[in-house]
């Protein structure tokens, strides 16, 4: 159960896993999310669904090293197995025929974007894909988003791959040349952040996907809380999409520091250690 | 003459407990102290997480203890208990010292008696129907104490009784949810001939008993020996598998699952939606709890941190709040403050709690109410402003009210914030079906044998109290397993 069966590493920090789960894998929708753990000791850690086979039997997970957990499941090599997996947690992607559909996903934030444009593409709608990051490595999936979009846009810090920009500038461009019925975005808060300031704009209804923390991820423990149109609101079980429009964005990013000392004293005793 | 009670007269006139009655005068019963559980020091059990408070009785204490009990012609503690467990059989067992026959008593009606004998509120259960308690107004036979040694006589002797299951009816149930309900469920079916998987959506079984109650009120390892009877019993345990999302009820009912019993538990935590309440270093008691009880966050070998304070505030008066301000006192904090909004006689933890928490040196600002959290520049809380009540009109709870002192804020310094104030039930399950009636609370309808407006489905616990005790979940449990045994008895037909 939950075994590694295909890795590869994007770029020195960002890691593709294919785990062995049927169960899942027949059950997930776009949006969903699953919880794992690497090993005894280990903690929980919430990662969107990226891709599945119901076929294989198999979902696709990507994970960014950020701390010791997912540096730990970074280690994990093929023929290894998960101890814990269990999933697909939160809403489903409310997918629809709209028009046209701006996806817009930012580092890792592509992955879960991901099953949404294929989604939106199965549904009949047109879709442009925005995706960004720092540099030309940090750029993940880009021919599986192609597959499902009507044309892609890439935008760099550095300009090392497609247009030196942000993200911002790329949606912008496309929400200027045609008319965009819906988006949706997924990337770090900040970016989030900005390409919802964006689109609110220019009243276009936008989606944001959170990377809350949590600790259950079944609606028991509140970590993910999150303040929507005023009110709080549960990650794990009210979301993880939101009306972008309505998430207090400054409030997520100061909750997504709160344990920023104590995880780094436990990354350095970590790397000590190994 | 019903059935339960023609039973218990068949049993009580055994031979052997109508010469043990015979033993001792009345009188020489009667006028016998109820014992005192022996505990931790105060200043020791602060030092550990993982230390139990209560030590549990010596066999001479449990002997003497069992002895008070005057095994009553009408029983009337067992009407006091949720699972109806032959209260005077086992203590009679004790009292002529055979420890291995109360256990196998014990758990003729309870799967788990090592909990029960430690986390029951007896006080309002069985020992609040005590003869000695209603008739003598002495203080009441130590049931719990009792159960407790007996269970742990069992569990210390290393030889486990396994109960007895009728013979496999070849059909199967499953319950959702791994908590006291569902086990209680389970361990009443399996004896009923059924096949029992529990599915259990976090990485462990046992519910609230691993992420919610302490080690140093109930140690996991007395949890993990009493599911392993379960197990010997037959009950199949699947962890990491959330009925209704990993597979569809629909997908369970075509693997031959006939019935199901949902005791999915008080699931969001509940806040006071009071202005800062989102900063970090407030969290809800089952974030808190689990992090520590479930994950091991306190101890370094583990990845799971949690946020440590100096000076920890937990609002709320319940024994969810007495485990946290305990827990953070554990934690090292210099203050733990109980901040409870009525006085100390309306709170809703058991007596033995406060006691205990009182011992160990909590802090508690009764009749104080939180206004709002202030924060520094990382948003990490650092001041609460609360305010002073007093208490008015009874309300809906018999209670008094509280109402709030014009002019009497203050502030209090804080870097933890621990919100214990209830729960709502778990939304996960009614969302998946939606021909199942809820209550505008969110929890399950059910009549009064457990049945959902699903005939296949029963539940129990606080997914239909909206927040109450093991007890009274695994009595739901069991009343669920008795309903559908006949439900589906029936309609085999």
């Amino acid at each position: 159960m939950n075994q590694i069966v295909e890795k590869e590493f994007f770029s020195e920090n960002v890691v593709k896993l294919v785990v062995e789960a049927p169960l899942i894998a027949k059950a997930r929708k776009p949006g969903n999310f699953v919880i794992l753990r690497v090993s005894e000791n280990g903690e929980r850690i919430p990662l969107t669904i990226a891709a599945a086979d119901e076929t294989k039997g198999t979902i696709t997970i990507i994970a960014q090293k950020v701390g010791v957990s997912t540096e730990k499941l970074a280690q994990l090599e093929v023929g290894d197995a998960l101890i814990d997996l269990v999933g697909p947690l939160g809403k489903e992607t409310d997918i629809h025929n709209v028009g046209t559909v701006l996806a817009c996903g930012g580092g890792v934030g592509v992955a879960p974007l991901l099953p949404i444009v294929e989604g939106f593409k199965k549904a009949g709608n047109r879709v442009i894909s925005v995706l960004a990051a720092r540099s030309k490595d940090l750029i993940i999936l880009e021919d599986e988003i192609r597959k499902w979009s009507d044309e892609v846009i890439i935008m760099t810090d550095d300009g090392s791959h497609g247009k030196k920009g942000l993200v911002t500038q790329g949606a912008e461009e496309v929400i200027l040349r045609e008319k965009v019925n819906e988006c949706i975005v997924i990337g770090p808060a900040i970016m989030m952040k900005f390409t919802s300031l964006l689109t609110k704009k220019y009243n276009i209804p936008t989606q944001a996907s959170l990377n809350s923390m949590m600790v259950d991820g079944t609606g028991m423990c509140g970590a993910c809380r999150v303040t929507v149109g005023g009110k709080t609101k549960f990650t794990c079980v009210d979301g993880p999409e939101f009306d972008a429009h309505q998430i207090d964005f400054d409030e997520m990013m100061m909750r997504l520091g709160g344990y920023k000392t104590e995880e780094k004293i436990d990354f350095e005793q970590f790397m000590n250690r190994s | 003459m019903t059935i339960q009670s023609e039973y218990l007269k068949e049993r009580r006139d055994q031979e052997w407990r109508a010469e043990l009655r015979n033993k001792l005068k009345g009188k020489e019963r009667t006028n016998l102290p109820r014992v005192h559980m022996p505990e931790e020091s105060p200043e020791e059990r602060v030092k550990h997480q993982n230390l139990e408070v209560n030590t549990g009785l010596s066999k001479e204490q449990a002997l003497v203890e069992a002895s008070r009990c005057m095994d009553c012609a009408n029983p009337t503690c067992i009407e006091g208990c949720p699972v109806q467990i032959n209260i005077p059989e086992f203590i009679k067992n004790i009292e002529r010292e055979e420890f291995a026959l109360a256990a196998k008593t014990l758990k003729q009606t309870n799967a788990l008696p090592a909990v029960c004998g430690r986390v029951c509120p007896q006080e309002k259960q069985c020992e609040s129907k005590c003869f000695y308690l209603t008739k003598l107004k002495k203080e009441p036979v130590a049931i719990g104490y009792l159960e407790r040694f007996a269970a742990d006589w069992e569990q210390n002797s290393g030889i486990m009784d396994i109960p007895e299951c009728a013979p496999k009816n070849g059909k199967k149930v499953a319950t959702v949810g791994s908590g006291p309900s569902s086990l209680s469920f389970a361990g009443d079916m399996i004896k009923l001939g059924y096949e029992v998987t529990v599915f259990e959506a976090l990485h462990e079984i046992g519910g609230v008993l691993k992420y919610g109650i302490p080690e140093f009120r109930l140690p996991n390892k007395k949890v993990d020996i009493e599911l392993d009877v379960l197990k010997k019993m037959g009950v199949k345990f699947e962890t990491n598998f959330i009925v209704g999302r990993t597979a569809s009820f629909d997908q369970l009912k075509e693997e031959g699952y006939e019935g199901f019993f949902v005791g999915s538990g008080a699931g969001l935590p509940r806040f006071m939606n009071i202005p800062g309440e989102n900063n970090n270093g407030i969290l809800s008691s089952n974030e808190y709890l689990t992090r520590v009880n479930l994950m091991g966050a306190n101890n370094d070998k583990n990845d799971t941190l949690v946020l440590k304070g100096k000076n920890v505030a937990v609002i709320g008066g319940g024994n969810t709040a007495m485990d946290s301000v305990r827990t953070a006192k554990r934690l090292g904090a210099e203050r733990a403050i109980i901040v409870y909004r009525r006085s100390r006689v309306e709170m809703p933890a058991r007596v033995e709690e406060v006691k205990h928490a009182d011992e160990e040196g909590i802090e508690f600002m009764n009749l104080a109410n939180p206004l709002e959290y202030f924060a520094d520049e990382a948003g990490r809380v650092n001041k609460m402003r609360v305010q002073m009540m007093e208490l008015g009109e009874p309300d809906s709870s018999g209670r008094r009210r509280p109402v709030p002192i014009e002019g009497s804020e203050t502030d209090i310094d804080v870097d933890l914030v621990i919100v214990a104030v209830g729960v709502s039930p778990n939304p996960l399950i009614p969302a998946c079906l939606p021909d199942l009636t809820v209550s505008r609370w969110g929890t399950i309808e059910v009549n009064d044998n457990m049945q959902s407006s699903i005939p296949v489905l029963f539940a129990g616990g606080d997914i239909v109290r909206g927040g109450a005790t093991v007890i009274l979940a695994m009595g739901d449990g069991r009343n669920a397993a008795k309903s559908m045994h006949e439900y589906l008895m029936t309609i085999n037909k």
